[in-house]
């Protein structure tokens, strides 16, 4: 079983983008969940969305306190959340943010492996909006092959009609750019 | 073919009730039931339902609605959760001891103060008494089917009783899981039109609901208790036809790898989930512990928990719920009273854990069975624990 935690601020979409690996790993045949942090969420507050998926079916209820993934939306939360807590030794850090590596652990004291891609940058140019949700669904691709490319777009297709086809660019950039180290 | 989706479990009741083709559907919003309430409110607009939404001005009207639409012989559907179902209540009574059949799902949360939007079973276990029928899902798929079985066993007119399906808030109705939504086909087969013995009509005038004075009073709540208690035949009966039609067993007690078990953990609703891991953990370092889940709490199926125990020696009973003053929760009161004298019946240790949304965790649940075997060995001062209470 894989357990991923999501980082966003309210209204940036990290409980769809929740939503869209889970339905997506079901619709491979798998067992996911996806379930948001409980309660209520403002617009620009450190918000956190969560996943598993796992080949088996799914028995427990507990909150992810151990993630094997960590998936960081907005480029200014690492300086306010601890995002790496709990994190297994072998888990790695996918960030949306314009610094290499070095300046990451440098920065924000990160040890574990990391996923890095200029996501907002990406959404800008391929959205028009600094929203990244779906953007970073193609860095956690490429960093963890969690659910298959194809499952994934056909959740895009489900879940934003004809927008789906700039969400799926902007997605296959970030798989494209996104530097593993 | 029943479809297997990645859904909300609160979107995936609601298609539910859809296909278990409601009318009259009265209904206030409360966090966190109000997923269920909006989807089926969007079901109607969309006309995807033939169905009566009925946007009401609060609880006791919802409850007050659903009784005069059952009584008037339309499938009722109602949903609510805490402080709004204690707003109910007085009418709760009304709808049940009048034989009024309607499902409702109870998207169970904690009762304020201090306010609290989370999950545990403090809303419910206050209408525990109201002669309600009471089932409990631990994950989505039986929240689907436990409603889909509400219907059938509610309307049956061997029943005629109301039927709450308990729901975990947020812990379910918030979480997008894997659940196969059935055939309409199926469920039709399933669930037959609602034909009520009585119905108001005003071609037949009947009344219903009149004073009960001294004469008949008790006789109406003796008849009311017999009901509840002959309803167990009927509500195991659907559960068997449900087996036939959909393929998924469901039973009034659910064992889990409970062979040779020194100790067993008994759960209630979603944290049954865990705790199966939990006992999973322990079966692997070599404990002998297993589980027993209760889905069915009215009308208690005693002779069924007692066949469940088996030889064990100790229960350890996990209640959500923490009634102030009580010699302890619910679940353990009611076990305790289930065995009281009988010859060779285990020690029975009551816990109180999960209140108002905090985590019941895999090592919460080893955390319980250490005690448990530690009071088995020396009597505990006080009749029940609560887990996890922070002293600083």
């Amino acid at each position: 079983m894989k357990e991923v935690r999501i980082h966003g601020r309210g209204g940036q979409g990290g409980v769809t983008s929740a939503e869209l690996v889970a339905t997506a790993a079901i619709a491979e045949g798998k067992y996911a969940q996806a379930f948001p942090s409980f309660g209520p969420e403002r617009r620009g507050a450190p918000v956190a969305a969560f996943i598993r998926v796992s080949d088996k079916q799914i028995r427990t209820r507990e909150k992810v306190y151990h993630p094997d993934i960590v998936m960081v939306l907005d480029p200014s939360l690492p300086r306010l959340v601890k995002v790496a807590e709990g994190i297994k030794d072998d888990g790695i850090v996918i960030l949306n943010t314009e610094l290499t590596a070095d300046q990451v652990r440098e920065t924000f004291g990160i040890n574990s492996r990391l996923a890095m891609v200029d996501a907002t940058k990406i959404a800008l140019e391929e959205l028009g909006l600094p929203i990244t949700n779906t953007t970073m669904l193609g860095a956690l691709l490429k960093a963890t092959g969690i659910v298959g490319k194809d499952a994934l777009f056909e959740a895009l297709e489900k879940r934003f009609g004809r927008l789906a086809e700039k969400n799926k660019a902007a997605l296959e950039r970030a798989y494209n750019e996104t530097v593993i180290a | 073919m029943s479809k297997r989706v990645g859904i909300e479990v609160s979107i995936a009741i609601a298609e539910a009730v859809g296909l278990a083709r409601a009318e009259v559907i009265p209904a206030y919003p409360i966090t966190p039931q109000t997923h269920i309430v909006e989807h089926l409110s969007e079901m109607v607009a969309n006309a995807e339902l033939d169905a009566e939404f009925v946007p009401v001005e609060s609880e006791h009207a919802a409850m007050s609605c659903c009784c005069g639409s059952s009584a008037a012989g339309a499938r009722t559907f109602t949903s609510s959760s805490a402080q709004g179902l204690s707003l109910m209540s007085e009418v709760l009574y009304i709808a049940s001891t009048m034989r009024l059949p309607m499902v409702m799902v109870v998207a169970n949360r904690a009762m304020s103060a201090p306010i609290s939007i989370w999950n545990d079973h403090q809303d419910i276990m206050i209408q525990r008494d109201t002669g309600w029928i009471q089932t409990f899902a631990e994950n989505g798929q039986e929240a689907v089917d436990l409603t889909l079985h509400a219907f059938r066993v509610s309307e049956d007119r061997n029943v005629s009783l109301p039927i709450m399906v308990n729901i975990d808030g947020f812990t379910l109705s918030h979480v997008i899981e894997p659940i196969e939504l059935p055939d309409q086909e199926d469920v039709d087969r399933f669930l037959p039109p609602f034909k009520p013995r009585y119905k108001l009509d005003p071609r037949r005038p009947i009344t219903m609901g009149p004073v009960g004075i001294p004469e008949v009073y008790t006789e109406a709540k003796v008849a009311h208790d017999m009901a509840m208690k002959k309803a167990k035949r009927y509500i195991l009966k659907a559960w068997n036809e449900f087996e036939e039609i959909f393929g998924r067993k469901y039973n009034p007690i659910e064992s889990y790898r409970t062979e040779d078990a020194e100790v067993l953990l008994v759960t209630m609703g979603s944290i049954s989930e865990t705790a199966m891991t939990a006992v999973d953990t322990m079966r692997d370092a070599g404990q002998k512990v297993g589980l027993l889940r209760i889905r069915l709490w009215r009308p208690f199926p005693g002779q069924e928990f007692r066949r469940a125990v088996g030889k064990t020696k100790i229960l350890a009973v996990i209640d959500r719920c923490l009634p102030p003053g009580a010699l302890c929760g619910p679940v353990g009161a009611e076990l305790r009273s289930l065995f009281y004298k009988i010859p060779g019946s285990p020690k029975i240790f009551s816990f109180v854990a999960g209140l108002g949304g905090r985590d019941v965790t895999v090592e919460r649940f080893e955390e319980i069975v250490d005690k448990a075997r530690a009071f088995a060995k020396k009597r505990p001062r006080e009749l029940y624990e609560v887990i996890g209470v922070r002293e600083k």
